[in-house]
């Protein structure tokens, strides 16, 4: 039987209505499970967590009464706060900049063309090793180098860099630093990823090209490889911002937000209010503001990938 | 022409250098802990430090497989990622399907919600999802972290398969249905079964999500029974504070599945990575 016909004999027969239903009901049908654990893992969520921050203390309290913007109003005007978003935004623009130069410049190195292809491949999978580490594991290996007995002051002591040990994770003069800095190890390799990918996809004949009409490495680097990886750059800078805002595991792991708030990010100080202090609402107005913070990122996020297709 | 061959040895030797210096910046912590976890607990803070153990020792990993709270943390680290990681390619798949043969109305709509799931900061969902789950009863319960899990899981997945059957031609399918076969029979005879790679690539990556999942773990359990190997290692952090060969240890193992399937699977390890930025 050809196709023609047997389109003819659905067409003439009742099928062919049952054919259009099911074209109409089935994809919703596959989407059911998806839909139905979406609305309970993420819209059911974001409702209660608002509902709750305009309630007073709810879950310890059998009977919350409304109380409006109150619960709003006491975060922003409590000075912590305000602490935790000074250091978040250091913790996440530091972070974002430095794996944005430690992964490009990592990515160039596996990329460039005077090394065997070989080699280049056995240290790409030494390179990702950070990213093998969950948070937690990365916290607790940097406590034990960052130790103020351990190798790291060893190492800068013997060379005269600084001359006592020091308490990198729990003096607040360099608490941030050394959090952010062991942020910058940990999440490079995503860069390096993503941009070896994009330098591989930039068509060769763009640096001949170049070449012919005399342009110098520096110049083929500004003029090509920046613009052509810049859609790649845009997007995982973007993702990476809403992903390091949300810290969690590997602050609470090493210094706990301390000491005395100088590593306190938005997370931690969120937390705390919940666990720690039991003010659940006062802990959902304070996680509504970074949820709206999140979302307005997330927005040019989304505005940029739809504009990428 | 000497002098271009100077030259061309001079940038190599550069690269060498710097290649080598990205090579001490990346692994020298993990193999520091690496060795510290066969050295004896005095020994990891002996002056000279060396890197390699004067005395080779096992006993850090002898004293995890002989407590039975330690080996429960694995137990539930791996039951957890497992079931998650089921039910998450069941969903998944259905999901990508329909997003990939199908155009509806609310596609568009839907496919945005997806994507947009994936930038809500898991502390916002933390603080309903704990009221929730204690209201549930399903406090301290496998249950909880399964559930929960599949809120970051699903978006990836989805979004992953998705991709993957968007690279597969439509006339695979289309003759199953043409041949009399119900789209339910040309999504599982046909292109599940040509997916593999695609499906093993959102497995593996669904299974690292979920492993390395620390905030809600840490939240939604209470008693050790309950805990998983991250939140285990912290545990045991608060606990002896100076056992540090015995948390390296800890670590090494609590790594192992993630280091497993990276060597074995690394294309489709690095398909996860990099499923949210590039577009191939």
């Amino acid at each position: 039987m050809t196709l023609s016909t047997l389109y003819k004999k659905h067409n003439n027969s009742r099928s062919m209505i049952f054919y259009k239903a099911k074209r109409h009901i089935l994809p919703y049908l596959f989407q059911a499970p998806t839909i139905i654990l979406l609305m309970l893992l993420m819209l059911l969520p974001i409702i209660t967590v608002f509902r709750y921050s305009f309630l007073n203390n709810v879950i310890m309290n059998k009977n919350p009464i409304f109380v409006g913007l109150d619960n709003y109003k006491t975060i922003l005007s409590d000075q912590i706060f305000w602490i935790s978003t000074g250091n978040t935004l250091y913790f996440t623009i530091m972070s974002v900049i430095f794996h944005l130069i430690v992964g490009l410049s990592f990515a160039l190195l596996l990329n460039s063309k005077a090394v065997n292809p070989i080699i280049r491949g056995i240290f790409r999978v030494f390179y990702i090793t950070p990213w093998m580490f969950t948070a937690t594991i990365v916290a607790i290996i940097w406590r034990l180098l960052l130790n103020p007995s351990g190798i790291i002051n060893y190492i800068l002591r013997s060379f005269n860099i600084i001359n006592s040990n020091i308490e990198w994770f729990s003096s607040s003069a360099t608490a941030i630093h050394a959090l952010t800095f062991v942020n910058i190890w940990a999440g490079y390799p995503f860069y390096m990823v993503s941009l070896l990918a994009g330098l591989q996809s930039i068509p060769n004949d763009l640096y001949e090209a170049a070449t012919m009409d005399g342009a110098n490495e520096l110049q083929k680097f500004w003029n090509i490889t920046i613009p052509q990886l810049l859609p790649i750059i845009i997007s995982i800078a973007m993702l990476d911002f809403i992903w390091t805002m949300q810290v969690f595991p590997l602050v609470w792991m090493t210094t706990g937000g301390g000491p005395i708030h100088a590593t306190e990010m938005l997370s931690t100080y969120t937390y705390k209010l919940a666990f720690t202090k039991y003010q659940f609402s006062l802990a959902s107005s304070s996680a509504v503001i970074i949820l709206i913070l999140s979302m307005s990122i997330a927005f040019f996020y989304i505005r940029h990938q739809k504009m990428r297709d | 022409m000497a002098k271009q061959k100077m030259r061309k040895w001079y940038s190599l030797t550069l690269i060498y250098i710097a290649l080598l210096i990205g090579l001490i910046y990346s692994s020298f912590p993990v193999l520091w802990m690496f060795f510290s976890s066969i050295k004896s607990n005095t020994e990891i803070f002996s002056l000279p430090p060396k890197m390699l153990p004067k005395e080779f020792t096992l006993k850090a990993y002898e004293s995890i497989f002989s407590n039975p709270t330690k080996i429960r943390y694995f137990i539930n680290s791996y039951l957890v990622a497992s079931v998650v990681t089921f039910l998450t390619l069941l969903v998944a798949i259905l999901s990508g399907y329909s997003f990939s043969r199908y155009s509806f109305k609310l596609k568009k709509a839907l496919n945005l919600f997806i994507i947009s799931t994936q930038t809500v900061p898991p502390i916002t969902l933390l603080i309903p999802y704990f009221g929730l789950i204690v209201s549930f009863k399903i406090y301290n319960t496998y249950f909880a972290l399964i559930f929960t899990y599949l809120v970051f899981t699903l978006p990836y997945a989805i979004l992953m398969m998705t991709g993957y059957f968007n690279s597969l031609p439509k006339e695979l399918d289309e003759a199953v249905q043409i041949d009399g076969g119900s789209n339910f029979l040309a999504l599982w005879r046909v292109l599940v079964p040509i997916s593999i790679p695609g499906i093993v690539a959102t497995g593996v990556y669904t299974f690292l999500l979920s492993w390395n999942e620390f905030l809600f773990a840490l939240t939604l359990t209470k008693t050790t029974e309950m805990r998983t190997v991250p939140v285990g290692i912290q545990q045991l952090m608060g606990q002896h504070a100076y056992e540090w060969n015995e948390m390296m240890a800890m670590s090494i193992l609590g790594s192992l599945p993630i280091l497993i399937m990276y060597l074995i699977a690394q294309r489709y390890f690095l398909a996860g990575m990099t499923a949210g930025s590039v577009k191939t």
